[in-house]
């Protein structure tokens, strides 16, 4: 039997995140309307200039379609058959009052939320369907001036952060998801680090689905005052189940003067069975702007998840000498579809972009990078590394790279690289003829691919990445 | 050591190995010359276990132990090394990182015990000296933008680190000139042991000067056509294929 044969021969891989909560939820009837909207925003108890905020985006949604302009084969959305809210009957006023069953999800999730429990050195907010179930850590980071917690609450503590920022890097306007986003989104996590302040720990934020037929609509936005500096990391898990489950966020970043903010995502969304039934859609939009002089803002991303991923963790590099990174690993195995990529839009002089994308592929998986470079007429001297290396399993999957560039200033400068390689018979029968099993082969193999993005992610999560990957192909080759 | 019996294998449907039989003792350097498609490449695949072909007829075994069922991971384990005609690319693997994950493969299999980062450096090193291959290309990639000349001085460090009871040479003087393959003769040669045996599968003469083999088979349409000492390899310079091609081709 040769390789390939045997990589469909493997291809059942176990998603270890696949059960579900039973718990009593609140759920708002299926469908949506202005009705549902107040009814969210009354839930949320919040002020009227947000629910205006989103019947704003809700009226200029239903003027939208969604794109068709990626390589995406998307069964159609009935939008009016999701519930826009499930939240938890109880809802916790504390940690210790956690409904305990809930406790008990994240901690199979390999997340402990009580703080002697929990990670050193890493601060989580939990959402759980459409709310945001506990946040560790909060008053440490208190102490310094780290305002770090459910987008909830800061609607109701800092309401003149949200109204200053709020949609001001992703209007609703943006696209169809965006507005969708705006109108419904229901929790998420806030973070505000001040001026000259070094975030003591990482923070990061768990995203899980468990409620049937919803979708969840979260919205992040992360500050990061002058001469600031944070890490943070977003993790997510779903329940299989046979119907696909939306997800529309929208994350938001703003870095101010000198302040630097990196943002890493492992993203694990149930992708669907072995025959692409199921899963999670995952259209995101995601952006960032580097406001101020010298900021600098880095995505990295590890997408082994969803059936469906729509997403372009993109930078605005409006600062003068600012930065922007993108590093991502994604793979598609399975009936797994992913169009994903940045855009590195440069305003500002001497500012600088570098995207290193690896796509794996295996299966019937199909995946496209597309990403875009603009460089503004102001932009003098701005720079750009591209690079965009696709690894394909077997020959039933496909990988294609689509970049965008538009340069209006003569001085600036771009590069691009892009390679295309299977992981042949050759390698694999080369390591196993030096004595390594076909599986660390393949594993030997992708590591050694995805390595410059790996070494990105902070430390505490750059092996539960690793061993991610390795479990996201189990059964890629046999 | 090595005892090829009655060998048949075919790919693709075709038949190319068509009863080979070869006895290659421990401690024994053998060449295995012939032309452009006899089958010599497709008996060091056969050996290693490369997928892609068919044993149709015969038996191989290696050491007492019938070889042709195991995996090709176990065959290396068990001290099986195929230096490549054309070594393999890959990117992002460091060779220090690879070559230390197959060494502690091999050792676990000998029931030694995983070498430690220092030691396997220490190692690497000294091995890296015997085909002047600099610590740069030790910690590259494997193979990855690797002249010719460096692939094969690489297959032979790998050999030297993971100390096999059988190399088999597929071709490696092909695409070296002339420094270079006395480089790498010189590290093979210095791997010659008494309890090493070694296939070398050759077009050329040429090799057999600077690795003088102790047997030279000469393989014709997929069977050894005559057996002799070196001053065959000679002869073959001399007079070519043709006199065994005209006999064995009807």
């Amino acid at each position: 039997m040769s390789s390939t044969d045997q990589i469909q021969d493997r291809l059942s891989q176990e998603y270890d995140a696949g059960f579900v909560t039973d718990i009593e939820q609140d759920f708002a009837p299926p469908g949506l309307s202005e009705d549902i909207i107040r009814f969210i925003s009354a839930k949320k108890k919040e002020p009227e200039w947000l629910l205006e905020y989103r019947l704003k985006a809700y009226r200029l949604w239903t003027e939208m379609t969604e794109p068709v302009w990626p390589k995406l084969k998307i069964a159609p959305v009935d939008y009016q058959g999701i519930s826009y809210y499930a939240a938890p009957k109880e809802g916790p006023k504390s940690l210790d009052e956690v409904d305990p069953e809930i406790l008990e999800t994240f901690e199979k999730l390999g997340i402990p939320l009580h703080e002697r429990a929990a990670l050193a050195g890493v601060a989580v907010d939990a959402v759980f369907d459409s709310v945001s179930v506990a946040t560790t850590f909060k008053g440490k980071l208190a102490e310094m001036g780290v305002i770090f917690c459910s987008f909830s609450e800061a609607v109701e503590n800092h309401p003149d952060l949200i109204k200053k920022y709020l949609g001001s890097v992703v209007p609703s306007t943006d696209n169809f998801y965006a507005a969708l986003n705006a109108a419904v989104f229901t929790d998420g996590s806030f973070v505000y680090i001040p001026k000259g302040v070094r975030c003591p720990m990482e923070l990061s934020t768990y995203f899980r689905i468990n409620a049937a037929n919803t979708g969840q609509f979260e919205r992040t936005l992360i500050i990061a005052d002058e001469g600031s500096h944070v890490s943070y990391l977003e993790g997510c898990t779903a329940p299989m189940r046979d119907e696909n489950q939306l997800h529309a966020a929208v994350v938001e970043l703003v870095a101010h003067k000198d302040a630097e903010i990196k943002y890493s995502t492992v993203q694990n969304w149930y992708p669907g069975n072995k025959d692409g039934v199921g899963g999670i859609y995952n259209f995101v939009t995601k952006r960032g702007i580097c406001e101020g002089a010298n900021s600098k803002i880095s995505w990295t991303q590890v997408e082994t998840g969803s059936s469906i991923t729509w997403k372009y963790p993109s930078c605005i590099l409006k600062g003068d000498g600012s930065v922007g990174e993108f590093f991502s690993v994604a793979i598609s195995n399975n009936y797994q579809q992913a169009d994903t990529g940045t855009k590195m839009i440069h305003l500002g002089c001497n500012t600088k972009s570098t995207i290193v994308s690896k796509g794996i592929t295996a299966g019937h998986g199909q995946q496209t990078y597309r990403g875009s470079v603009r460089i503004g007429k102001n932009a003098e001297n701005a720079r750009n590394y591209t690079q965009c290396d696709s690894l394909l399993l077997g020959d039933t999957c496909g990988a294609h790279t689509i970049p965008y560039v538009e340069v209006k200033n003569k001085s600036s400068t771009l590069e691009h690289e892009a390679t295309t390689s299977k992981i042949g018979d050759d390698q694999l029968f080369y390591c196993r003829q030096r004595g390594l099993s076909e599986e660390d082969a393949v594993n030997l193999i992708v590591n050694g691919f995805c390595k410059e993005v790996l070494k990105e992610l902070p430390m505490e999560f750059a092996v539960e990445a690793q061993k991610l990957l390795e479990v996201s192909l189990e059964g890629a080759v046999g | 050591m090595l005892s090829i019996r009655n060998l048949h294998a075919t790919a693709d449907g075709k038949s190319i190995l068509k009863g080979i039989n070869l006895e290659v003792p421990a401690g024994e350097v053998h060449a295995i010359m012939g032309p452009n498609g006899s089958g010599k490449s497709t008996l060091s695949h056969v050996l290693a276990g490369r997928d892609g072909y068919e044993i149709t007829e015969g038996k191989v075994t290696f050491d007492g132990e019938s070889l042709l069922e195991k995996k090709p991971e176990d065959r290396a384990r068990a001290g099986v090394f195929l230096a490549f005609q054309y070594p393999v690319e890959l990117p992002g693997v460091s060779n220090v990182y690879f070559l230390k994950a197959a060494l502690n493969a091999v050792r676990k299999a000998r029931g030694e015990d995983p070498l430690d980062a220092m030691d396997f450096m220490k190692l690497a090193r000294e091995k890296a000296k015997l085909v002047e291959l600099d610590d740069g290309l030790v910690k590259r990639a494997v193979n990855a933008g690797f002249s010719g000349g460096e692939k094969k001085r690489n297959e032979i460090f790998q050999m030297a680190m993971l100390e096999p009871k059988l190399a088999i040479l597929d071709e490696t003087d092909s695409g070296l000139d002339i420094d270079a393959l006395a480089t790498v003769s010189k590290g093979v040669n210095a791997l010659r042991d008494k309890a090493r045996s070694m296939l070398i599968i050759t077009h050329y003469q040429r090799l057999l000067d600077y690795i003088v083999p102790d047997v030279v088979h000469v393989l014709v349409n997929g069977q050894i056509a005559r057996t002799g000492d070196k001053e065959l390899a000679k002869e073959l310079e001399a007079k070519g294929y043709a006199e065994f091609t005209g006999r064995a081709v009807s």
